[in-house]
């Protein structure tokens, strides 16, 4: 067994509002193997979501696996509407760099 | 279905945020597309624009967008249709559209062709008469139903048109159609499903469409799309020399900015994606079939967007070099917070710190709790109801960042850096009120729609 950085196997992380009040999360491979490993992985999965970001699980609104795209894709209720005063990130673009370091076990 | 197939060309996926690319539009246009359809709203600009009633974009581009769509779709004598005029697709957006397409169809001496356009905004009269009928205007995203406080605090409100406004002005004859605030799939869909294509191939081909070149690879935005709908499938293809729709790139594009990569819900009804099928039609083509469209049972729900002003805003910047202030920050802008309420009590104003290098960006969900920095930008914002007491906030704020006393620190003469000593004034701030839908007979009762003839005139 070894241990890979997400950021090594996924072709996208990214993170976009979904309407004025979630943030959506796809993560996007390029070969459905990734993808099949990552799942299979359970290193993406709701509960270690929301423990990565410090949330509740109720915060997450979605979770999907989405394979025509090999993509696992999550969405979650903001703290508060984009763009309202305060918000840092009103296009919510920059919340997915947590993502990037997620450790995936990997048979050698 | 008079045709075997429409063909409709998308050069942008926000007309006027970012300029158009001209090539890849140009090859476009040469291949004669049935029409000339882009959206020009979006709600990510966030709640400013539609409660000031302002464009987030500069005219000019707005503009440019606007000459290059209508003169290929006028030298072709084909429909042009505008989506979400001006950002937001309120009344004052539309209108300058409306005035954008009379001067340049004046410009280039244009033969005289039909122009249609519609309002979405929506007086708080229409919905307060909801609530007398007792009808919920029910809450979107896990919002609530909407209260009769938060209506009268919001300052516009507008509805979001599924295909119903659209169809309308193609039944009128109209050649060019400005939109108010609409559903960006709307201004695809309802031509084809005019026309007699399938719903749910239709409004699929607009979801696919809507972000221009965001569905193809590689990355590169405001590249002009063509989408193709058949009685069987829809066909995606991207212009740009450089770029190709594949399925990866369409199939990853139909969960972009959506919740949910299935479900996609318009005016009227559901596109179901589940057992949606990708193929690799040819180099720059991908092919998709499956997709199926849901009608609502009952009623129609409309979306509605409405933004209320929370006050007048400034806002300062302060940097913080020691080491010891930096590891103490919170502390310190409790400190500096402690100096506001003290001036100005616990209410009536906002106070918010952004603090760069620590969790400036991703706040209370940020997973690295210290700052590795040497140092740090702090960015504070104050509203208040008058500008006045805005800037006094902020100055507040901001400069007792300055002020803070902490027990250790060596540098008793200021602990904070600034590169200007004064707050600068920014746009009033704002917050959504409304994400919800509105329950409607007929969904033509919330847009209102005019069709006028373009004259060449003198000028």
């Amino acid at each position: 067994m070894k241990v890979v950085k997400l950021s090594d196997l996924a072709k996208t992380i990214r993170s976009k509002n979904a309407g004025t009040d979630k943030i959506t999360f796809d993560i996007i491979f390029r070969e459905k193997g990734n993808y099949e490993l990552v799942k299979k992985s359970g290193a993406i999965s709701k509960g270690k979501i929301a423990r990565l970001y410090g949330i509740e699980e109720n915060r997450i609104s979605d979770f999907v696996e989405f394979d025509p795209a090999y993509a696992i894709k999550y969405t979650i209720y903001r703290e508060k509407p984009s763009g309202s005063p305060g918000d840092a990130d009103i296009f919510g673009s920059q919340q997915y760099p947590p993502l990037l370091d997620v450790e995936i076990q990997v048979n050698d | 279905m008079t045709s075997k197939s429409l063909r409709f060309i998308c050069p942008n996926g926000h007309l006027g945020f970012a300029p158009s690319k001209r090539e890849s539009f140009d090859i476009g246009a040469k291949t004669k597309p049935d029409f000339y359809c882009c959206d020009s709203g979006s709600s990510d600009i966030g709640p400013g624009p539609l409660g000031g009633d302002y464009s987030a974009s500069p005219y000019e581009w707005q503009k440019h967008d606007l000459e290059m769509m209508l003169v290929a779709a006028r030298n072709q004598g084909a429909p042009m249709i505008i989506g979400s005029a001006g950002d937001t697709g309120t009344r004052s957006r539309v209108d300058l559209y409306v005035q954008t397409i009379k001067d340049l169809a004046r410009k280039h001496k244009m033969a005289p062709f039909k122009l249609a356009y519609f309002y979405s905004d929506v007086p708080k009269e229409y919905l307060k008469n909801k609530f007398d009928q007792g009808e919920a205007i029910e809450g979107l995203d896990g919002r609530q139903n909407l209260t009769l406080e938060e209506l009268e605090q919001t300052n516009r409100i507008v509805a979001v048109a599924g295909i119903h406004p659209y169809i309308k002005a193609l039944e009128m004859g109209a050649d060019v159609i400005i939109g108010g605030r609409s559903s960006d799939i709307a201004i695809f869909a309802a031509p084809a499903i005019k026309a007699g294509f399938p719903e749910g191939l239709s409004y699929y081909m607009g979801k696919t469409l809507e972000c221009a070149s965001f569905c193809a690879e590689p990355y590169g935005a405001k590249e002009s799309i063509i989408g193709e709908v058949t009685a069987e499938d829809v066909k995606v293809t991207a212009m740009s020399p450089y770029q190709r729709c594949t399925v990866a790139s369409v199939a990853g594009h139909a969960m972009y900015e959506r919740s949910n990569p299935y479900f996609e819900y318009v005016a009227g009804g559901m596109i179901d994606m589940t057992n949606c099928h990708y193929e690799q039609y040819d180099e720059k083509t991908c092919r998709v079939t499956g997709p199926v469209f849901v009608p609502v049972e009952g009623k129609t729900k409309v979306k509605l967007e409405g933004s209320s002003k929370v006050g007048e805003r400034f806002v300062g910047i302060a940097g913080v070099r020691d080491p010891y202030t930096i590891k103490h920050i919170d502390t310190v802008l409790d400190w500096a917070r402690e100096q506001v309420k003290e001036r100005f009590g616990e209410e009536g104003y906002e106070l918010y710190y952004n603090v760069y290098g620590k969790n400036g960006v991703m706040g209370n969900m940020e997973p690295l709790k210290e700052s590795n920095c040497h140092e740090l930008c702090i960015v504070c914002q104050g509203v208040a109801q008058t500008r006045e007491m805005a800037e006094e906030v902020t100055m507040t704020g901001t400069r007792q960042i300055f002020y803070a006393r902490l027990p250790e620190v060596k540098g008793t003469a200021g602990t904070a850096a600034f590169s200007f000593d004064e707050v600068l004034p920014a746009s009033a701030a704002y917050r959504w009120t409304i994400n919800h839908t509105v329950s409607v007979d007929d969904p033509m009762e919330l847009f209102d729609l005019h069709l006028i003839d373009i004259k060449e005139e003198a000028s």
